[in-house]
């Protein structure tokens, strides 16, 4: 976790360090507090992945002489197929089109953005194929 | 729901991928199979290319002689936008970061699937149908966009560009703009959490920590452009003044926050491609990448800087302060020969086997470097004002997004079709496409830059016999027709393939990275079996035992790893 929280670190420092050399020499508060939202989102995961390698022995792939037997058990849960990120899909393309052509596809591409969440999340949590 | 049972070092029988789960186009639409949806991405984006390359062939024709007319000025123009806003949205991004990162990573680091699965399916979903959102303003009243892929202020405003058409370019940036938030959280999070035992981050491959790179990319620009579209649209329609000035807004705004995403936007099509070349390379030239860190460390000094060079757009705004954002964007220039550089070390020497892959690759080594000098041209100010919107600049960028897009995607796409397929791509016909895709693109974009020095304006329908550009433009026009019949023999190789295919086997080129050491394609959740990962080449280590990067205990259990030779 040591790299990844280091990736991300030098990256906010970075910008941070062009945001004080920025403000200072154009005087322009636009780009300043651009350069400064982009420092936050480099130093955000940063201090969370700090935070966690803190607290976290390393992990089998953070160390060079790990062997694959060190990692044995369950990966994670991983669905192998769901109709439902299709349906929220097409409920956002819905939702979206209300903007250009009026309300009323938004009525049925909410509709499907509730029922494919809702339907999602339950799924989930039963853990069982669809 | 399968929990994928961790990396066994037993082999079993592959099941094939195709045998898993449903079907046809009940697979397709519910697929969260990370291989399924690369492919899904890699031939959706090839088809936006088509269609963008066509409408290219419309704005070249039109361009053949003076005073053109095969399009009206209003349809050239909407072209000329739709054309722009497909090859860099829908294809050049989503062809690498969608389909290639989506189909590689899980397997180079040695993951079963994505970090987020569910994600990863309506990711492609939103793109599909931004991309197809985009399309249909060609079929409503008004037209499609006409205002340029930087759509800017004032000429986006209602006033200027009325109808419906404009507002589904808008709401197709923004599903398209989301889909690449959701496929840089999931690229981001794999690569941080599922790699497999012994893959530290310093042994991913290049390719991964690009496409990581990339995702921490997209996170920092795309929701500055998905607000920025959510602005012109109040702009347009419920009554604010973000960029009009009338209202008290400002259209020089709009320009700071489009391009506060469009820089970065540059780097976010181009790492990925970076990476495919950084993978080819090494196996084709059958040594390890030279500077594998150097090449990481300047990847992340790219993607710092590349934040803050946004003005380099805006020099003949004068309101900009020159000499920082030249700087910055001279100083971009060194990371980035650091790449160059890198890659010609690692050919040097090499025993370089001239196949497809590496012949594309080279390709885009050649056009990215000249582009790339013109680049460095325009980060000088006064140069970037005698130039500013000519076709000089319009050389420039084709040179440096289409000719990486397109000569290291198509070096991806052969290098590791055997590995989507289990088939080869016939040699032939690959080495008859790149040569013609090679001189004709060269064609089409080396006059452009004489034509712009010459002062011909961008975005322009029609222009005179006595601007002194009409041969340079036949040239151009001649060799963007070529570049559209390289694609035909594409087609034809990939149909030959189709119909008459050719067993790849696991490892074809000899490649050196995870991908390599499971079946093509792939089993369902990947590997039956993982090599131990004691370098940046376990696959190479594995089958050359005696070139192995590192060292090993009388007993030959991997000890410690040695500088690669």
């Amino acid at each position: 976790m040591k790299v990844e929280y280091r990736v991300y670190l030098g990256i906010g420092i970075f910008v941070l360090i062009v945001t004080v050399v920025y403000f200072f020499w154009a005087k322009e508060y636009g780009g300043a507090m651009m350069l400064f939202g982009t420092a936050g989102l480099g130093l955000l995961p940063a201090l969370y992945l700090g935070w966690w390698k803190r607290r976290m022995e390393p992990r089998p792939e953070d160390v060079e002489e790990a062997t694959v037997a060190e990692n044995r058990g369950a990966v994670g849960a991983f669905p192998d197929h769901t109709i439902f990120p299709f349906v929220l899909g097409i409920g956002a393309f819905l939702t979206a089109l209300s903007l250009v052509f009026g309300p009323s596809t938004a009525v049925i591409g909410l509709a499907l953005i509730v029922f494919a969440a809702t339907s999602a999340t339950l799924e989930s949590r039963r853990g069982g194929t669809v | 729901m399968t929990i994928a049972e961790e990396r066994s070092e037993l082999a079993h029988e592959p099941e094939a991928d195709a045998q898993h789960g449903p079907t046809g186009i009940y697979k397709w639409l519910t697929s969260t199979d990370h291989k399924v949806i690369g492919k899904n991405y890699m031939y959706t984006s090839l088809v936006f290319l088509m269609i963008a390359g066509a409408m290219a062939m419309i704005i070249r024709a039109q361009l053949v002689q003076p005073n053109g007319h095969i399009v009206s000025q209003q349809m050239y123009n909407e072209l000329f936008t739709i054309h722009g806003s497909m090859m860099l949205y829908l294809f050049a991004g989503p062809f690498a970061f969608g389909g290639f990162a989506n189909f590689i990573l899980p397997l180079q680091i040695g993951a079963p699937d994505m970090a987020f699965p569910r994600l990863n399916a309506l990711s492609y979903w939103l793109y599909l149908t931004g991309g197809t959102t985009m399309l249909m303003g060609f079929f409503v009243n008004g037209g499609a966009a006409a205002f340029g892929w930087v759509s800017y202020a004032p000429l986006s405003s209602y006033t200027y560009s009325p109808g419906p058409g404009p507002d589904l370019w808008i709401v197709a940036i923004i599903l398209t703009g989301f889909s690449g938030i959701f496929t840089a959280v999931n690229l981001v999070t794999t690569a941080f959490y599922l790699r497999a035992p012994g893959m530290t981050m310093f042994r991913m491959p290049i390719f991964t920590w690009n496409m990581v790179v990339t995702g921490i990319l997209i996170l920092i620009a795309f929701p500055i452009l998905t607000a920025a579209m959510v602005m012109l649209y109040a702009d347009r329609h419920l009554g604010t003044h973000f960029f009009t000035v009338a209202g008290g807004g400002s259209p020089v705004m709009w320009q700071n926050l489009f391009w506060f995403f469009g820089h970065p936007e540059v780097y976010i099509l181009a790492l990925p491609y970076f990476g495919i070349a950084s993978e080819i390379f090494p196996v084709f030239a059958k040594k390890p990448i030279f500077g594998y860190k150097g090449l990481v460390f300047a990847t992340l000094a790219i993607a710092g800087l590349s934040t803050g060079v946004w003005a380099h757009h805006m020099y003949t705004t004068g309101t900009v302060l020159l000499p920082f954002f030249a700087a910055l964007s001279l100083l971009i220039a060194v990371p980035t020969g650091i790449k160059v550089f890198t890659w010609i070390g690692t050919l040097w020497g090499g025993n370089l086997q001239f196949r497809v892959p590496l012949l594309f690759a080279l390709g885009f080594l050649v056009t990215f470097t000249m582009g790339g000098f013109s680049g460095v041209m325009l980060a000088s100010p006064p140069f970037d004002f005698a130039v500013h919107d000519t076709y000089f600049v319009v050389a420039h960028f084709h040179q440096v997004l289409a000719g990486t897009a397109i000569f290291a995607g198509f070096a991806g796409f052969y290098y590791w079709y055997p590995k989507l397929t289990g088939r080869m791509m016939r040699e032939g016909l690959g080495k008859l496409q790149f040569w013609i895709a090679f001189i004709a693109f060269n064609m089409t974009f080396i006059p452009q830059y004489l034509a712009g020095l010459r002062g011909m304006p961008r975005r322009i329908p029609v222009y005179l016999v006595s601007d002194h550009v009409t041969f340079l433009n036949q040239v151009s026009s001649v060799g963007a027709f070529l570049t559209g019949f390289s694609f035909l023999i594409w087609l034809l190789n990939l149909w030959i393939s189709w119909r008459r295919p050719i067993p790849a086997g696991d490892n074809p080129w000899d490649g050196h990275t995870l991908e390599w050491a499971t079946s093509s394609p792939p089993p369902h959740h990947n590997f039956t079996s993982l090599p131990p990962i004691r370098s940046q080449r376990p696959v190479w280590d594995k089958n050359h035992p005696e070139y192995a990067d590192y060292t090993t205990d009388h007993d030959g259990t991997p000890k410690k790893e040695v500088e690669p030779r």
